[in-house]
């Protein structure tokens, strides 16, 4: 009997802590709904024409929208997207097709040491580099930081896909007497043309919510950005200035400006893995 | 190996014989150039990262010396910056964090990796990778409207009247402070630990679990006394990484923890923390000291998630291999 006790027991210990890690998962996710929730609801009601069209209204006054912000934020991803791309994409052919393993393990190494750098750390380099030589807050110092942030990300994933490509591939443009750089441009990144998108597009997203690399390099802009060299607003610090305000209808227009940013991020995050799982499946080295 | 390296120049001809100024005609001399200097700026980048760091931040590092990691009176108008309260600060919430988000996280992955079907298992974690690109300052911004309130009105109430005789719960209810900002930073570290953990878990050879079971163990029993500890490094890299994302996360928690600089024993009390000063005060910083010495604040952060970042990645890399070499 007690033996029997025992096994009781311990099933019932058994499936009690199994319960217990459903119910973690289940709390774990469900805050993902409860992000969409609340912005749907509470952005869905404040989001309006104005909201996409409008100047940001005087201080103190209703109304207004971020046009500007929206309008910032896209030359920012764009400016990071030109200056971090390129290098996290060649960088991973080297990386991939070319090198040895010292000259790898070095570049991978500082590929990952910069991906752990937080973002503020990421903001005080840029303005270093791009604000305080120049004495003032531009556009271009925003698009650098947050480019320097798509490196890593691009480098790393790139890499991986390609080094994904099957040899037998390889070997075949080569035996048909195609250079290396023939057999990289027309097999191997055509072959992995899918992960490198997928790549690009999740490290794009992934800059695209970063507020703190640019509180002090694009800085914010109430107006009209007048050119890449002038300060510019941008939605991420919008949402942060405005959450942290004193106004109700500040408040608002940050819970409107949160909906379109968390949709953009959300949408781009399931493209990208659409992309990829509609692909031939590259496998994982 | 050793055939393999012997057997290398023979098979050299493939691309050994190509001379280099055939290589040169045929640009693969050239794009090895060019794809190694974009290679390269990210080695530059990296150590251009640290050096302006460094040498950004010589006045206060002179001036002060290690005196600033341990005093605490930060005071722009006379000119004395001392970093203590806001490395007090960083190290309380993040603790805090981790002390939700380890066993929540730790829970879910064991769900994911052992009990949840194939589907059912992906399909979770896709929400959970979606939930890892929140970006912060939206965690932030539902901090600031929804945690706090929930904090001032019902939590910590609640906590003060039952755990009210412990100095960790005294004072008045702000709503802000490192609880909060604990709470909002285990939020955003829990997808974090989640995804690496259940790789790691995923990785523990089948023939583990299966053993355990053959000799009579249940579920729990084989998850708990045989997977885990095997997995046991690569989770403990996951926290790592953990508290390095919660030690360099800036934008949630400037929102929700209240920018006074204090160091106390309660955690309803407003407090302040690195990479938050940094980002409050920095435009406003008049002088070369105050800047520098929030830039020294920066540096002391770098270093703080260098070390554990490098640490969680041998961690992580020691238990796949452990993993890949028994299966």
């Amino acid at each position: 009997m007690t033996v029997n006790a025992q096994l009781r027991w311990r099933k019932f210990v058994s499936n009690f802590m199994l319960t217990m890690t459903g119910l973690c998962a289940l709390v774990a996710v469900s805050v993902l709904f409860f992000i969409l929730g609340y912005l749907v609801y509470h952005g869905g009601t404040s989001i309006n024409w104005d909201f996409f069209t409008k100047l940001p209204a005087p201080v103190g006054e209703n109304g207004g929208g971020m046009a500007n912000a929206i309008v910032g934020s896209a030359k920012l991803l764009m400016l990071a997207t030109l200056f971090g791309v390129p290098i996290g994409f060649f960088g991973a052919i080297y990386l991939a097709e070319f090198s040895g393993s010292n000259v790898a393990f070095v570049v991978r190494y500082a590929a990952d040491l910069l991906n752990g750098v937080p973002s503020i750390v990421i903001g005080i380099f840029a303005y270093s580099i791009a604000v305080q030589p120049f004495k003032h807050f531009s556009t271009y110092a925003g698009g650098f930081a947050l480019g320097v942030m798509m490196i890593p990300i691009t480098l790393r994933s790139t890499e991986q896909f390609l080094l994904g490509v099957p040899r037998a591939l390889r070997e075949g443009a080569m035996a048909l007497g195609a250079s290396k750089w023939k057999t990289i441009s027309t097999v191997v990144v055509p072959a992995a043309y899918r992960g490198i998108l997928t790549a690009i597009l999740l490290a794009f997203a992934r800059v695209a919510g970063e507020t703190a690399p640019l509180l002090f390099t694009a800085l914010g802009n109430r107006y009209w950005s007048q050119g890449w060299n002038e300060p510019t607003a941008s939605l991420p610090v919008m949402i942060y200035n405005y959450a942290i305000g004193p106004f109700e209808d500040w408040h608002r227009q940050a819970w409107a400006a949160g909906l379109v940013l968390l949709a953009l991020i959300l949408v781009i995050n399931i493209v990208a893995r659409a992309i990829l799982s509609r692909g031939i499946s590259v496998p994982r080295s | 190996m050793v055939t393999t390296s012997t057997t290398l120049p023979s098979a050299g001809p493939v691309s050994g014989s190509r001379s280099f100024f055939a290589g040169l005609r045929d640009g693969d001399e050239i794009a090895r150039l060019i794809t190694f200097l974009f290679a390269a700026t990210v080695v530059l980048i990296t150590l251009l990262i640290v050096y302006m760091l460094w040498r950004n931040s010589v006045l206060p590092r002179h001036k002060f010396g290690f005196a600033f990691l341990r005093t605490s009176t930060w005071d722009p108008n006379f000119d004395q910056f001392g970093a203590l309260p806001f490395i007090f600060g960083t190290l309380v919430t993040s603790a805090l964090s981790l002390l939700i988000a380890v066993p929540l996280g730790i829970g879910a992955a064991i769900f994911l990796a052992e009990l949840a079907p194939a589907r059912l298992s992906d399909t979770l974690e896709f929400f959970i990778d979606l939930l890892a690109a929140v970006p912060s300052v939206i965690y932030g911004l539902l901090g600031i409207f929804i945690v706090v309130p929930i904090m001032r009105d019902v939590i910590q109430p609640a906590l003060k009247n039952t755990l009210g005789f412990l100095p960790l719960f005294k004072g008045p209810a702000f709503g802000i402070g490192f609880l909060t900002a604990g709470v909002v930073l285990a939020i955003m570290v829990i997808p974090y630990i989640i995804s690496v953990s259940r790789e790691v878990l995923l990785s523990v050879p089948r023939d583990q679990r299966e053993a355990a079971l053959a000799l009579g163990s249940t579920r729990w029993e084989s998850t708990w006394k045989v997977v885990v500890p095997f997995a046991r490094t690569g989770i403990m890299g996951s926290i790592f990484l953990a508290l390095a994302r919660a030690l360099g996360e800036t934008m949630a928690v400037t929102m929700v923890i209240g920018n006074t600089p204090s160091i106390s024993a309660s955690l309803f009390s407003p407090g302040d923390s690195i990479a938050s000063v940094v980002a409050n005060q920095f435009t406003e910083a008049t002088g070369e000291l105050y800047t520098q010495s929030l830039i020294e604040l920066g540096l002391v952060l770098f270093l703080l998630t260098f070390i554990l970042n490098g640490l969680a990645r041998l961690l992580i890399v020691a238990t796949s291999q452990r993993g890949s070499a028994h299966a």
